[in-house]
């Protein structure tokens, strides 16, 4: 689960990470309110106005309406509430939103922390993530603050710092001073960013993280160290013991045929295509895609409907898929072991005639236990569907429909 | 011969008197497989399937001998399941359960390996030797006894990939169901290994999709050995867009060695007969063993 960078911030905040602070805001009038809050409680005279959607390349990204972009800085109280203004309600399309954008719903006012002072403020990297090949935690850092990691990954990996946790023991204290020293940092600052580590390991172990991105992490001026931006990815899995954590979810940011499918049982992503597809497993669903490309068609979405390929989840599937007006034709996929296709063909049968007429071809193929029964039933139930057994049939047949 | 189950395995089902416990260890007990009894705490001493039931795996283990578990016990608790098998000396732990937290497998693999026991999975379809022993909650119809072995991440593609082995004349060996989770406890090029150490197995088909390296850590595995027996392979996920989970929680696209581009090239570089599309498996190793 992904979640706000302000909700972000104050996770960290809880486990001790010194943060950029700043109050988040959903209109202008309450932008400017907590801008005056933050010049009382940090002395802050400029403001940091940066939209609150899921996707990173804010500062670069365009808001539709107004020109504005995603982050912008008010160099007074009154500059706020119209900064603000051009960019809430507003939709911002950046790298990674796709040219379709998000749309911002709200702002978090922050502190401005590059002042002037006795040492030049430099910005770092600092990730944790899972390495999936050691099945560890592995910390990555870089000098390079600011900077898209795939980037310097690329060209100058050699400036990229990885530290592995030993999930027996968890972070040690020589690992965090090796990331601090690597960064080049001493004195004050040195001490700071160990404490950082720290607090961001406790934070990453004790929100059962899979991804926190701290990019930039800034040394100000007086030797603080914070984080100014923050990304956070929470595994999904283990939500069930952080009811508190679950809450954060922004329904908003998702596809709502997304969590339409979430809500009837099953797995289901939206993508550009014209054939829609039903499979029973994830790994089937992403082969049948694969199929559907190769036999000149785009997949539309993925749709995985679970071991449970009954009436109710084809229909909810059926339904999902059809609300997708680039839909030309749609494959089921089901390989029967444990259900039974019979089963599943009366299922395919009795959901197409509750939803009445469908006019787009469907091609259902059916495998495995009673294979033939299932095609019989699709056969002579009448309706305009194809069956096929074979997956190399089920291919032949989506080709046809496309011609 | 075969791999990591046979006739000769005690299995034990942890989670045995819940529902999918139930059910899958009918069928395990149906197909014929060893299974000796089941685990499910508090409830020990009872009878289940016309079995015994215990309170831990140490009590199945002392009186039955038991040596292989399969774990169906709720996502929540299936980490201590596993390092519960591992502490009372099963030497292959295969955990079908689905959505255990990261974090907790974390802790269970390395606990599991240090006490010398094969985990496999979890989220996976468990592992079949035809006409032996069936300890997943695969159909066991589909898969005819022969000589080819299959490593996959996925459950139906497992069977999709079985029934065209099986269609093109030839059988199976082992079919290894290694799951589709960021942290497993077998990875690809572990089953390849243990089915190129098999006399039975002829020749392997791996499965793979999206996301991590393993494919591509075994494809290298399988070149420095010299391509001793003809490997298929096949990655789902090819229209798989950036950044969006797949279903399983290891299938997303991290960085760009991990799409399936990326890793049939390097399958092919490595030898490997790949299969573009998922309905050419079977011909695809026909053609290899031609």
């Amino acid at each position: 689960m992904n979640i706000h960078e302000y909700q972000a911030k104050e996770i960290l905040k809880s486990y001790g990470v010194t943060i950029q602070e700043g109050i988040v805001a959903d209109t202008p009038e309450k932008a400017k309110d907590a801008a005056k809050e933050l010049n009382a409680s940090t002395g802050t005279q400029w403001f940091v106005i940066k939209a609150q959607i899921h996707a990173g390349g804010r500062g670069k990204g365009i808001i539709n309406e107004t020109g504005s972009n995603g982050v912008v800085l008010a160099k007074s109280l009154d500059d706020v509430a119209p900064k603000a203004k051009n960019i809430l309600g507003g939709v911002l399309v950046t790298h990674q939103t796709g040219p379709e954008g998000k749309k911002v719903n709200k702002v978090l006012i922050a502190q401005d922390v590059y002042y002037p002072g006795e040492s030049e403020p430099k910005e770092f990297y600092l990730s944790i993530l899972l390495d999936r090949g050691t099945g560890q935690n592995v910390i990555m850092a870089s000098t390079e603050g600011g900077m898209d990691i795939e980037t310097v990954a690329e060209k100058t990996p050699e400036k990229i710092i990885k530290e592995w946790i030993d999930p027996k023991v968890g972070l040690q204290g020589f690992q965090a001073r090796k990331v601090a020293f690597a960064l080049g940092l001493d004195g004050e600052a040195f001490k700071q960013m160990v404490k950082f580590i720290f607090s961001l390991y406790k934070a990453f172990e004790g929100t059962d993280a899979s991804l926190f991105e701290i990019n930039p992490v800034l040394k100000t001026s007086d030797n603080k160290i914070l984080a100014v931006d923050a990304k956070v990815n929470l595994d999904d899995n283990a939500l069930y013991r952080h009811k508190n954590l679950a809450e954060l979810r922004d329904l908003s940011e998702e596809d709502p045929l997304e969590v339409e499918a979430g809500q009837a049982g099953l797995n289901y992503v939206k993508l550009d295509g014209n054939v829609g597809c039903m499979v029973n497993g994830a790994g089937l669903a992403m082969a049948t895609m694969d199929m559907i490309k190769l036999s000149g068609g785009e997949p539309a979405n993925f749709l995985d409907v679970g071991g449970g390929a009954n009436a109710e989840t084809v229909e909810a599937g059926f339904r999902i898929i059809l609300k997708d007006p680039n839909v030309k034709a749609i494959l089921i996929n089901i390989f029967g072991g444990i259900v039974r296709c019979d089963r599943v063909a009366s299922g395919v049968v009795e959901a197409y005639k509750k939803i009445g007429t469908i006019h787009v071809p469907i091609i259902v193929r059916l495998q495995g236990t009673n294979a033939e029964e299932g095609a019989r039933i699709i056969e002579e139930s009448g309706l305009k569907v194809t069956s096929a057994i074979l997956l190399k049939d089920a291919a032949e047949k989506v080709k046809q429909v496309l011609a | 011969m075969s791999v990591l189950v046979n006739k000769n395995s005690k299995i034990v089902v942890q989670g045995f008197t819940g529902t999918e416990g139930t059910f899958h260890a009918s069928q395990m007990i149906e197909y014929g497989s060893p299974v000796v009894g089941g685990v499910t705490p508090g409830k020990g001493g009872q009878q289940h399937l016309g079995l015994p039931v215990f309170n831990t795996v140490k009590d199945a283990v002392d009186s039955t001998g038991a040596d292989t578990s399969i774990i169906f016990v709720p996502p929540a608790f299936a980490a201590d399941a596993i390092m519960e098998a591992a502490d009372a000396g099963i030497k292959v732990i295969i955990t079908i359960t689905e959505g255990i937290p990261v974090k907790d497998m974390m802790q269970a693999k390395p606990y599991a390996k240090a006490r010398g026991a094969q985990l496999i999975g979890p989220n996976c379809p468990g592992v079949i030797t035809p006409g032996e022993a069936k300890v997943g909650i695969m159909p066991g119809f589909i898969f005819k006894k022969g000589n080819i072995g299959i490593v996959s991440k996925s459950g139906t593609l497992t069977y999709e990939a079985a029934d065209q082995v099986v269609k093109a004349g030839l059988g199976i060996s082992t079919a290894i169901g290694i799951g589709g989770d960021p942290i497993i406890g077998t990875s690809t090029k572990e089953a390849v290994q243990m089915l190129m150490n098999d006399p039975e197995t002829e020749a392997i088909v791996m499965i793979g999709e999206i996301g991590g390296q393993y494919e591509a850590e075994a494809a290298h595995w399988i070149r420095e050995q010299g391509n001793p027996k003809p490997v298929v392979g096949f990655i789902a996920g090819q229209t798989a867009p950036k950044g969006k989970r797949m279903g399983h929680a290891g299938a997303i696209i991290g960085g760009k060695d991990d799409t399936a581009e990326a890793k049939m090239r390097i399958m092919g570089e490595c030898g490997i007969h790949v299969a573009k599309s998922p309905a050419d498996i079977g011909e695809t190793l026909a053609k290899a063993l031609a």
